[in-house]
């Protein structure tokens, strides 16, 4: 490898935890630094790099060297899935001209634009996108914190804690309870608890027929509902058992210690508890400053672009957009409208009227898929849906299959389209 | 459900209001339509009752019949597809597809270049719904009922479309469809002539073309919008 001159130079700089602004450079390219490399943020840097043909300097900071989609890990516990399978390395986007670096942002400092590493190093920006996920919101289930998730795992970051999820719903005691604590509105992927209930119930079908699944819900309906009932009923009938808001769903405490669940004042003693919390944006959000008292952070709807803050752009699950479901389409989506609008600004490049579009596939069985999906544009107010389309109940075996093998198809066309 | 029980009950009123039986309507001339059937279709289907399937399936009985629905025979991925998307024979899919068999079904493996008559069509059609006894006695069924008219406007085909647009625009696609051409569950858009291109994606945005997702994503492109994607899409190799 022949070390140029810059190189050298710009890693020199690097070490020391300082690079300079592009004035002080002179011609240097504008600075794109893309916070969180999962589905917003890996697609908007690659797309960056792709259409400015080097023109911009873009880097990605990311904490894993490793992603681990949230999307289809679902179908891992249900055993339809490898965990490698769910797993993407950054070597295309880096090969793609994106500067990636492993590491944590722990710090914003919008007045210098700069962004702090945990390993020391600050990074100059022109623009930053913000795509970190989501954090887990404090005291969301009584009881339950980050610090038990050993016990009680959420498996709503995918990764260890999906693998644990998997192996506890394996070895869970014959005639043995599963119980999930759901979450609040809004949180990532509206279908995926129910989702995950049709996968855990698949598995303890075939290994632990006596088994019970318990829903703890907070909510008085959810995603594709009607779908998943028929489905539940199909499949697995009478192992699942839905508790809404009515019933105490809503006012659920948990006990790690003891394994049990607390609803309406009565403690019943489980075998599996997964408690996805109430969510808000990742924390690298607040830190910055860009969100607001729901803890999520709002965009303009025509471009991404943060209402606190002009350089900053938010994607994915820590925006707050309008009607839009917290998924990895709609981050994907996002970032694309993100990305253009940021060569807009920094290079004079064309700038498209904004469109988005979101479908999300749930796997209910072998074989048996459903989708729900719709298109959005931006409105004054928020990014608003024009038109949906939901499976139906009642569809044929043929459908449902042919369904299935278009997510098969669609989780190979977005990885690519974000991973490279 | 509501929907449907009014729909019905309509029926019966306009069946009432026009005395029965509502006679079928003459969709073309079937005498015609059999030598366009001997010389367009026999070399590779048959027809009748004593018809087996050859190079293509046969043909009768196909009013109503899902896409892609014979047992017996060995269709295109692409059909079979179409059939679970829910393409179902009638009036106006036929039509679609005898004209251009590839705006209808890409991927296809009718190696037949179209009739673009629709005189022609008409005939054949009439022709091809004597064999069909299923919607018979209810002439004004869905496989029957008559058409309406999905000939595209030569001017929509003529539109030049801006392939910078259509770049940004093919990022919407990519989610889903790999730009690589693999085609696993979800069929593969890349290398596709830009005429067929425009001409599939209005069979989607009149809804001619099943499928849910695609009808929405087609239905909110403006014709300028479908011809920039074509251009866009027909220069990657
Ligand atoms: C069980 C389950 C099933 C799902 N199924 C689907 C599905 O079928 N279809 C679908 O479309 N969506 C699905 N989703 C939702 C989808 O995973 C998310 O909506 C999507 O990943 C959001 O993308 P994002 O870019 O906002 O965040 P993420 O993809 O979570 O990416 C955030 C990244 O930022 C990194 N990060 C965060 N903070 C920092 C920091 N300070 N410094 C450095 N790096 C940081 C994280 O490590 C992470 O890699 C599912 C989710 C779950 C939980
Ligand atoms: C060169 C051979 C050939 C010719 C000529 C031909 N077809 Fe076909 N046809 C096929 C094949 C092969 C298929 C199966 C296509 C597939 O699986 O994609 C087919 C399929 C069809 C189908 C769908 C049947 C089903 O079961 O879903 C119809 C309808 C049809 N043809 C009508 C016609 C008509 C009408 C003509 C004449 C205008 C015609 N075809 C001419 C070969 C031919």
């Amino acid at each position: 490898m022949i070390l140029t001159r810059r190189t050298i130079l710009r890693t020199g700089l690097a070490a020391t935890g300082l690079l300079y602004a592009p004035m002080v450079l002179g011609q240097a390219k504008p600075k794109v630094v893309v916070i969180g490399g999962g589905a917003g943020g890996a697609t908007a840097a690659r797309y960056l790099a792709k259409d400015s043909a080097g023109a911009l300097d873009i880097t990605l900071i990311e904490a894993n060297p490793v992603y681990t989609t949230c999307f289809f890990s679902n179908l891992y516990l249900g055993g339809f899935r490898e965990f490698e399978s769910l797993q993407h390395g950054y070597d295309k986007v880096a090969a793609g001209g994106v500067s990636v670096i492993n590491d944590m942002a722990t710090a914003v400092d919008r007045a210098a634009k700069t962004v702090t590493l945990a390993g020391g190093q600050v990074l100059l920006y022109d623009r930053l996108i913000l795509s970190p996920g989501i954090d887990f919101k404090d005291g969301s289930v009584p009881g339950w914190s980050l610090d038990v998730a050993e016990v009680m795992p959420h498996a709503y970051k995918a990764g260890p804690q999906t693998q644990l999820l998997k192996k506890m719903v394996e070895e869970m005691p014959q005639g043995g309870t599963f119980a999930m604590v759901a979450p609040p509105n809004p949180y990532r992927c509206p279908p995926g608890p129910y989702e995950r209930i049709s996968m855990v119930a698949h598995v303890l079908k075939q290994k632990n027929p006596t088994a019970k699944i318990l829903v703890l819900d907070p909510k008085e309906k959810y995603s594709k509902q009607a779908l998943f009932e028929e489905g539940w009923a199909r499949h697995y009938d009478g192992m699942v058992e839905w508790v809404g808001p009515d019933f105490g769903g809503a006012a659920v405490e948990v006990r790690a210690d003891t394994m049990e669940v607390v609803v309406e004042g009565e403690a019943q003693k489980v075998d599996v508890c997964n408690v996805i919390p109430g969510q808000v944006a990742g924390k690298i959000a607040a830190i910055a400053g860009v969100t607001d008292e729901t803890g999520w952070a709002p965009v303009h709807p025509d471009t991404m672009k943060s209402k606190m803050d002009e350089n900053i752009w938010v994607l994915g699950d820590s925006s707050a957009q309008g009607d839009m479901p917290k998924s990895g389409f709609s981050a994907n989506s996002q970032a694309k409208v993100a990305a253009m609008t940021i060569r807009g600004e920094l290079l004079q490049s064309k700038v498209f009227p904004a469109r988005y579009s979101n479908t999300c596939w749930s796997l209910i069985a072998p074989d048996d898929g459903v989708k729900v999906g719709a298109s959005y544009e931006p409105t004054p107010e928020k990014i608003a849906s024009v038109e949906s389309f939901i499976s139906q109940t009642g569809e044929d075996a043929a459908l449902r299959k042919a369904t299935y093998e278009e997510s098969l198809g669609w989780y190979a066309g977005i990885t690519a389209d974000i991973f490279g | 459900m509501m929907a449907g029980r009014r729909v019905f009950l309509a029926a019966l009123v306009f069946a009432a209001a026009w005395g029965i039986p509502a006679v079928a309507e003459d969709i073309g001339d079937a005498v015609r339509g059999e030598t366009v059937f001997q010389r367009q279709c026999s070399a590779c289907h048959q027809i009748g009752p004593e018809a087996v399937n050859r190079a293509g399936p046969r043909l009768n009985g196909i009013f109503g019949r899902r896409a892609g629905a014979l047992a017996d025979f060995s269709y295109s991925k692409a059909m079979a597809r179409m059939g679970n998307d829910g393409l179902t024979w009638t009036l106006e899919t036929l039509d679609a597809y005898v004209a251009n068999p590839k705006a209808l079904v890409s991927g296809t493996r009718m190696n037949y270049r179209g009739l673009a008559d629709p005189q022609a069509r008409a005939a054949l059609l009439a022709y091809l719904r004597e064999w069909s006894d299923r919607p018979r006695d209810i002439p004004e069924a869905e496989p029957t009922a008559r058409k309406t008219d999905h000939d595209l406007d030569p001017a929509i085909l003529g539109i030049k479309g801006d392939p910078a647009y259509g770049e940004y625009l093919s990022s919407e696609c990519t989610t889903c469809h790999q730009r690589d051409g693999s085609d696993q569950g979800i069929p593969s858009i890349a290398a596709w002539p830009a005429e067929d291109f425009v001409v599939a994606m209005h069979a989607y945005k009149q809804k001619l073309r099943p499928h849910p997702v695609m009808q929405m994503m087609a239905g909110r492109l403006s014709d300028e919008e479908i011809a920039a994607l074509a251009a866009y899409f027909s220069t990657l190799d």
